[in-house]
């Protein structure tokens, strides 16, 4: 992806002092006194991730049945008890985490990529800015469970289906933060310039436009992040989103839906995952977006 | 004023007529033969033959669009493929749970939030903004089944104060009919309330900073009216337009919150009929969705006006 120019940009400033190991050693210590709330949060999103490639490894087979050790309470043996068939809610939660994180991070992707599409050309061309934007106006009226449940029990369940259903309403709120800062950036003298001097147009927009918009972009790319984990929650509680026999957290909490009054843990620890998780996700869109542009601390109109 | 309203009311159609266009292609690029689901699973192949061209599925897509939109436009939005009842009947016979539960939360989530908003702009360091700033967050990040589970543990399960699901129709009485849908509006409004009071407390911050503001406590005004006819009424533009955006997520919490709360309202029909397939029913339930949305946003738009008399286009 192409905002990763900018990381590049802002670190060249100090170019001259290009910095000793011990300084960068330094830095990197001071970043968790200067940002905390950055920090913890991808601590706490790394510490998720890890959790997810290595629960293959770490947990036992989150579909072993054990009859007899139904309902569980959770206790030293079975951190978080068990299921009504006797699985181990603790390894199915930590099997969750991998449907979660991979379908939030491929809707993020999607989601960039076709959303800066859309906002760059809408903001930069006049002509097709009008026709673009009523028609994001169209999929943004069309409430994003009802559209993602729409197209999944449609076209049929598959991870494709899945990510593209959670992508399509998240789009356009994308398209417009982009489309919001591309239409101030284009008035800058250094885009005017780069026009006068004869630059071809995707030249300028990969070399002025977006790097100057990468900042809203990846604050919102977190905030899609975030909420592509709970619509894909949702959408397998409602029994339109990832099959039953893969471990997710929304089919967890659907399961244990039935048992709440006498196993409420069946339900209870995938929430708190989730609610961690996309907690997590939320924070660091915010520390980004405060530590990007200060004027706006305290969070506004997403 | 009369110039503004029909200005927004015209642009207020290509939206719409954007979204009918979406959901019919939505529904027409689906795999499979709509022809041979809705003449059932035993159809013989002229079955399936005479029911499309019943239905005109042998047509060109343009002509089968604009003939659709002709019987939308006239109300007429076909037979269930379920329960073969007119999809107009179904929407009508579950449309008040919703439409209650949409006033409750939308009520429950301003009361909370604007006073919470309030206080936490006005005491930026108080315990007040920090709770609320923080359970902000917190309602962006918990999903609503989550919050009605909670809730549901606690105070229905629990304390037993509240039903733990179902709905009593109005005619057994109306409070009764409020009773049942107390925690389902809470769960929906989690989400609302965390929306409204970010965009609160932004927003009084900013009026807080003007001249008039100042000049209003020199002058000696009373606290309450200054909140009340100076801040509140200058801040009230933001805030309105949040709670216009926000209605998108509420219609699509009411889906989830009624399948939790295993209520007989709209979402629940919403749901059903996805997963059934009722194609029918979907089209005009999202049609009705949406529409919704745009006439909220374009009240919003015209009460911009009212509140502020400086916006005339």
């Amino acid at each position: 992806m192409t905002i990763i120019t900018t990381s590049d940009a802002t670190s060249s400033e100090d170019g001259e002092k290009r910095n000793t190991s011990s300084d960068r050693f330094r830095r990197i210590i001071a970043f968790p006194l200067r940002q905390p709330m950055l920090a913890a949060s991808c601590g706490l999103l790394f510490a998720f991730s890890v959790l997810a490639l290595a629960s293959p490894w770490i947990t036992g087979d989150p579909a072993a049945l054990d009859p007899l050790g139904r309902l569980k309470a959770p206790s030293a043996d079975q951190p978080f008890g068990t299921d009504q068939v006797g699985r181990s809610v603790l390894d199915r939660a930590l099997w969750g985490t991998r449907v979660s994180l991979s379908v939030g991070i491929s809707v993020a992707m999607v989601t960039t990529m076709i959303g800066v599409a859309i906002g760059v050309v809408a903001g930069y061309f006049r002509a097709i800015d009008t026709i673009a934007m009523r028609a994001m106006d169209a999929v943004m009226a069309i409430p994003a469970i009802l559209l993602a449940i729409a197209l999944v029990a449609l076209i049929g369940a598959s991870p494709f289906v899945i990510v593209t259903a959670i992508a399509v309403p998240e789009i356009p709120r994308m398209a417009r933060v982009v489309r919001a800062s591309v239409l101030t950036l284009r008035e800058r003298a250094y885009v005017e310039a780069a026009i006068t001097c004869g630059g071809r147009t995707t030249t300028i927009l990969r070399r002025h436009i977006l790097p100057g918009a990468a900042g809203p972009i990846m604050v919102q790319t977190t905030y899609v992040f975030a909420s592509a984990m709970i619509l894909e929650s949702i959408l397998s509680f409602l029994g339109a989103g990832t099959p039953p026999d893969v471990p997710s957290w929304g089919n967890m909490m659907s399961e244990g839906r039935q048992f709440l009054q006498i196993a409420p843990w069946i339900l209870g620890f995938p929430a708190l995952m989730l609610a961690a998780t996309v907690l997590a996700a939320n924070l660091m869109g915010d520390a980004l977006r405060d530590m990007l542009d200060p004027s706006l601390q305290g969070g506004e109109l997403r | 004023m009369t110039g503004y309203v029909l200005g927004r009311l015209f642009a207020a159609v290509p939206v719409l007529l954007a979204v009918a266009v979406f959901v019919f292609l939505l529904l027409s690029l689906v795999p499979g033969d709509p022809a041979a689901l809705i003449a059932g699973d035993f159809a013989s192949p002229q079955q399936v033959e005479a029911v499309r061209q019943a239905l005109g599925l042998d047509q060109p897509l343009l002509q089968r669009f604009l003939s659709w939109m002709g019987r939308m436009l006239r109300g007429d939005f076909g037979l269930s493929l379920f329960s073969r009842i007119p999809v107009s009947q179904l929407i009508a016979q579950r449309i008040e749970p919703t439409l209650i539960l949409s006033l409750m939360t939308i009520v429950i989530a301003v009361l909370f939030a604007v006073p919470l908003g309030l206080v936490a702009a006005y005491r930026p360091k108080g315990v007040v903004a920090r709770v609320t700033m923080a359970g902000a967050v917190l309602g962006f990040s918990v999903p609503v089944f989550v919050v009605a589970f909670a809730l549901v543990y606690t105070l229905a399960l629990g304390l037993r104060w509240f039903p733990v699901q179902g709905y009593k129709p109005l005619s057994q009485g109306a409070w009764a009919a409020l009773h049942s849908l107390v925690l389902p509006a809470i769960s929906l409004s989690f989400l609302y309330i965390a929306l409204i009071a970010r965009v609160t407390r932004a927003a009084v911050l900013e009026v807080l900073r003007e001249d008039y503001v100042r000049t209003a406590h020199a002058k000696g005004l009373a606290n309450r009216k200054i909140v009340s006819r100076h801040v509140l009424s200058n801040a009230a533009v933001p805030i309105i337009t949040v709670i216009g955006i926000g209605f998108a997520a509420l219609l699509g919490g009411v889906v989830v919150t009624e399948t939790v709360f295993s209520i007989p309202g709209l979402g629940r029909l919403t749901a059903d009929s996805i997963l059934r397939r009722d194609y029918p029913v979907v089209q005009a339930l999202i049609l009705l969705f949406a529409g919704v949305y745009v006439v909220v946003n374009l009240a919003v738009d015209i009460l911009y006006a009212v509140f502020d008399p400086r916006i005339r286009y």
